[in-house]
């Protein structure tokens, strides 16, 4: 690991300035100077493999006074940045009004590290990507913009079908996205210039023509928490991976059913473990709307979802396996008791 | 009393043997890294050692360290603590699991400055005098491990896992122990040790 300085922020305004004034124009975040720390289990790891090397690390856990509260705001719930995932996961409302939020969770990673990560650092979390997270190989433009994608004709089953470019299929890892993307979430920044939000689904960048950059959060920006709208009682995240426990997903889904007498009100559909970003499928839930559930129409969902999906070599199983994850998280939220 | 096992043993284990033989070959380094710090003592210096106290098993713990150490390196290289076991340094073993202010963590992804005012337990702040904590012993009682490399991480966890809650059940056990891995695959023993010390440890 290269030698970094280290600075413990007090407050929201002493970290927000740390971190802006190591911050360059024009420099992605992902390469800023600075980085924030919160629990470490992305950007330590990244900086022992020499893939991420700031030169100052701003410790925000101080700032979890204020940024890890889980309270009722409005009509919804409000989940302060810094809260760890177990304690999220565990939570009684969370559970009850939101089981895709605590499953996934609680799916996510291990005991330990969902003690560690929060839930800020955990949608900035990086690629699993193996060529990214192995600077062995030169060929990443993730990693080195306009090197190239060792993945493209590479060992590529762990990589995404859906948001992919000719520069990039790395897949974003995580599993707490999917089930904000699907409940419209809207994420509430801390910056510079003061406080801004913005709606979830436009926090991360599919890759297109610059891996690199991948939110559009600015340096010296931190997320200081996530806001959901309503109740979601009938909701699910189901998980489809190698190992039946500790595994990032191959295949995943959010789904979020409104269901009055029989007739599905609302519907949304989120994918994990199969695209660059945390991937909402609106073709897939405009076919639910006013609609009674059956087998057949799970089936015409699920291959709406995949409809653009490109596989390469080794990933092409990701397309029918992902649509059977839908058929399945979907049937599940149908008859869920709530 | 002691605050390392290895200082109850004999001066001729094989650890102190390793560390005494190193130990001249470091004279030079550790001179020159001296003279450095007494002539510049910016902390901010990424550069430079920094000062830290850790509080681990109950000990305050008075440290001059490189930023980038992480908790288990501190145990290990400069407590001598070594019973948090480093597998693969990437969290993704659990073998370096310990406690911090009661919870589970991997130490190898924890920096030791960001664990400054927080309690650290390790396996060796477990027994008491004589008397082993009753995760240890159904350890034992269950022949919970092979090789033993990942017990003291396996051991942690799982006093951690009964304290959850999450014990209830073998699944349970199972689906919250999974963040620690055994290469000799001791996991039905170590779950039956898991199960047996769960009712003692709730008792408290």
């Amino acid at each position: 690991m290269r030698p970094f300085s280290y600075q413990r922020a007090t407050d929201p305004d002493t970290a927000v300035r740390a971190l802006g004034a190591a911050a360059a124009a024009n420099n992605p975040l992902t390469h800023a100077r600075a980085q924030p720390l919160a629990g470490g289990t992305t950007l330590i790891d990244l900086m022992k493999l020499d893939v991420m090397r700031p030169a100052a690390i701003v410790d925000i856990n101080p700032l979890a006074s204020h940024w890890s509260a889980i309270e009722p705001k409005g009509d919804g719930v409000r989940l302060g940045a810094l809260a760890k995932m177990s304690d999220v996961a565990a939570h009684d409302e969370i559970q009850r009004s939101y089981p895709v939020i605590a499953n996934s969770l609680k799916l996510a990673a291990s005991a330990q590290l969902r003690n560690m990560a929060t839930l800020g650092g955990n949608v900035m979390q990086r690629t699993r990507c193996s060529y990214f997270r192995d600077v062995s190989y030169e060929n990443c433009n993730k990693r080195n913009p306009g090197s190239g994608c060792a993945a493209m004709d590479g060992v590529n089953r762990m990589h995404a079908v859906l948001g992919v470019s000719d520069q990039c299929i790395a897949t974003y890892p995580g599993d707490f996205a999917q089930a904000l993307i699907a409940l419209d979430a809207t994420v509430e920044i801390t910056g510079k210039s003061g406080a801004r939000s913005l709606p979830f689904a436009q926090l991360h960048k599919a890759p297109g023509n610059t891996p690199d950059i991948e939110t559009t959060l600015q340096p010296g920006e931190l997320i200081s928490a996530f806001f959901i709208s309503g109740r979601w009682p009938r909701s699910v995240y189901l998980k489809a991976r190698d190992r039946q426990s500790y595994e990032f997903a191959l295949s995943s889904a959010a789904v979020a059913l409104d269901v009055q007498n029989g007739t599905i009100r609302d519907a949304r559909v989120a994918l994990g473990g199969v695209a660059t970003v945390p991937w909402r499928a609106r073709e897939a839930e405009a076919l639910l709307k006013g609609q009674r559930f059956d087998d057949g129409l799970a089936q015409r969902v699920a291959d709406a979802a995949f409809a653009d999906a490109k596989g390469r070599r080794h990933n092409s199983f990701k397309i029918a396996l992902g649509k059977r994850v839908v058929a399945r998280a979907l049937q599940q939220a149908v008859t869920m008791e709530i | 009393m002691s605050d390392t096992p290895s200082s109850r043993q004999s001066a001729f284990d094989r650890r102190a043997f390793m560390v005494g033989a190193a130990g001249s070959a470091l004279v030079p380094i550790t001179a020159r890294a001296a003279a450095e710090e007494a002539r510049v003592p910016a902390a901010q210096d990424p550069a430079l050692p920094v000062d830290v106290t850790l509080r681990v098993n109950g000990k305050d713990k008075r440290l001059h360290i490189d930023a980038r150490t992480t908790v288990l390196d501190a145990l290990r290289d400069h407590l001598k603590l070594t019973g948090s076991k480093k597998g693969c340094d990437h969290g993704q073993c659990g073998a370096c699991t310990v406690l911090i202010d009661d919870r589970r963590v991997v130490s190898c992804l924890t920096l030791a400055l960001a664990a400054e005012g927080q309690e650290i337990t390790t396996i060796e702040g477990l027994a008491t005098d004589d008397r082993l904590h009753p995760m240890q012993q159904a350890f034992i009682d269950n022949d919970a491990f092979q090789c033993g490399y990942c017990t003291p991480g396996q051991i942690m966890s799982a006093i951690a896992c009964v304290k959850e809650g999450h014990a209830g059940s073998e699944a349970d056990i199972r689906e919250y122990m999974s963040g620690n891995i055994c290469r000799c695959a001791a996991y039905p023993n170590i779950v039956a040790a898991v199960k047996q010390a769960a009712p003692e440890i709730m008792k408290g």
